[in-house]
């Protein structure tokens, strides 16, 4: 079955989303994220979706609800790459991403999980 | 007598009173038009002198029910280009028309005297003729609103345009000056526009100053509060800078809340504020 990769960089994760979203897809990143988040015992998760242009009411709950579950477990979280359609839609959808960190790219991401966490 | 008789006698009758018609047409034209100023006097009367041609060309062929046809081609451009000059010119639609049925009365007087000995003929020459100068009328008002229609079309792109720059300030410093009332379709460009440039330059900051915006009332706030969050969404900071004082009242008497938004009275404190951010500062010389 298909899945979206998760990278361990010392006590980082990083999860980039390099195709299209579907619900299914969603879900089991959902798991496994919460999964390797207190296995490898994650201080900061950086999640990349400069390559996802297309969200629907789903997926942008999905990235909301993943934000924040990573944030429950302790971990710093940053989204990073929001595309402009993609955050105009969020922002139709009331999905603000409240307490979430935000970036404009995976350099600026890590530098501020950096500057707060390590 | 066939419809081709009366076109060629219709025809003739104008050719060989033109200079009249064209004097009593013009002398009509300036009675009837209160504001003259518009158009001038000598276009006025080379647009009659050039009507009355086409006209007198175009009535030869006979088709005298039918403005479509291929011989009024010539009539209708040329109503064409007098009736889009006049909307151009800030004419009024009744002016326009007015140019065309005030050519009815002096052509009829000819048309009077040229079929008097035929009273049937007369009867029917001239409702043809009533009713094709009725037609050209319509077809003007038709050409008249299209030409307003058009300016006003170019000028709403236009102000969309204008309306929305967004501005480098400096290195990770976008400033978006908005002028104007903010409604749902300029916000859209808004937002849009200022997102693609936060992609563009990577800029960590956006200041968007609302000096420019007359009333902020709770459907402007919402606005702006969308365009923040997305910006927030992308990981850009903005500030909100330019607040009048009567705004500020406004803001707070409808219980906007701007709590989570770093607010500044100018665009300068605005300024200060993201260069710090950025870890810059400036010092003076000396």
């Amino acid at each position: 079955m298909e899945r979206i990769p998760i990278l361990r960089m010392g006590n980082l994760l990083l999860v980039t989303i390099q195709v299209d979203m579907h619900d299914r897809l969603a879900m089991t990143l959902q798991d496994d994220l919460t999964e390797r988040i207190v296995r490898d015992n994650a201080k900061g998760v950086l999640i990349d979706i400069s390559a996802l242009d297309l969200v629907d009411s789903f997926i942008g709950r999905m990235i909301s609800n993943t934000a924040a579950m990573a944030r429950v477990l302790d971990a710093q979280t940053v989204v990073v790459g929001m595309q402009p359609a993609v955050a105009i839609t969020l922002v139709e959808l009331g999905l603000t991403l409240h307490g979430v960190k935000t970036a404009l790219n995976v350099e600026k991401g890590m530098a501020l999980l950096g500057k707060t966490n390590f | 007598m066939t419809t081709q008789d009366y076109a060629t006698r219709i025809s003739q009758l104008i050719q060989e009173h033109e200079a009249e018609i064209g004097a009593e047409w013009v002398a009509q034209l300036e009675a009837l038009t209160v504001r003259s100023t518009v158009v001038s006097k000598e276009q006025l009367r080379k647009h009659c002198q050039q009507f009355l041609t086409a006209f007198s060309n175009g009535t030869r062929a006979g088709e005298l029910g039918n403005i479509d046809h291929r011989s009024w081609d010539e009539v209708r451009d040329l109503l064409a280009e007098i009736s889009s000059t006049r909307a151009k010119g800030g004419s009024t639609p009744s002016e326009t028309a007015t140019f065309i049925f005030s050519l009815k009365q002096p052509l009829f007087k000819h048309l009077n005297a040229g079929f008097v000995n035929d009273p049937a003929a007369l009867a029917s020459a001239s409702w043809t003729i009533s009713s094709l100068l009725d037609k050209f009328g319509l077809y003007t008002i038709e050409v008249f609103q299209r030409a307003r229609d058009q300016i006003i079309v170019r000028q709403q792109q236009e102000l969309l345009e204008l309306s929305t720059p967004v501005v480098k300030l400096w290195n990770g410093i976008l400033a978006l000056p908005l002028i104007g009332t903010l409604d749902s379709a300029r916000t859209q460009v808004v937002m849009e526009n200022i997102l693609q440039k936060i992609v563009d330059t990577g800029a960590a900051i956006a200041i968007i100053d609302i000096t420019g915006v007359p009333t902020v009332d709770t459907l402007v706030a919402q606005h702006l509060m969308k365009t923040i969050a997305a910006a927030r969404l992308m990981g850009a900071d903005c500030i909100i800078s330019g607040i009048r004082p009567q705004i500020a009242q406004t803001i707070v008497h409808l219980g906007v809340n701007l709590e989570d938004v770093t607010t500044k009275a100018s665009l300068a404190d605005a300024f200060v504020v993201a260069l710090e951010r950025t870890g810059t500062s400036i010092v003076k010389k000396g």
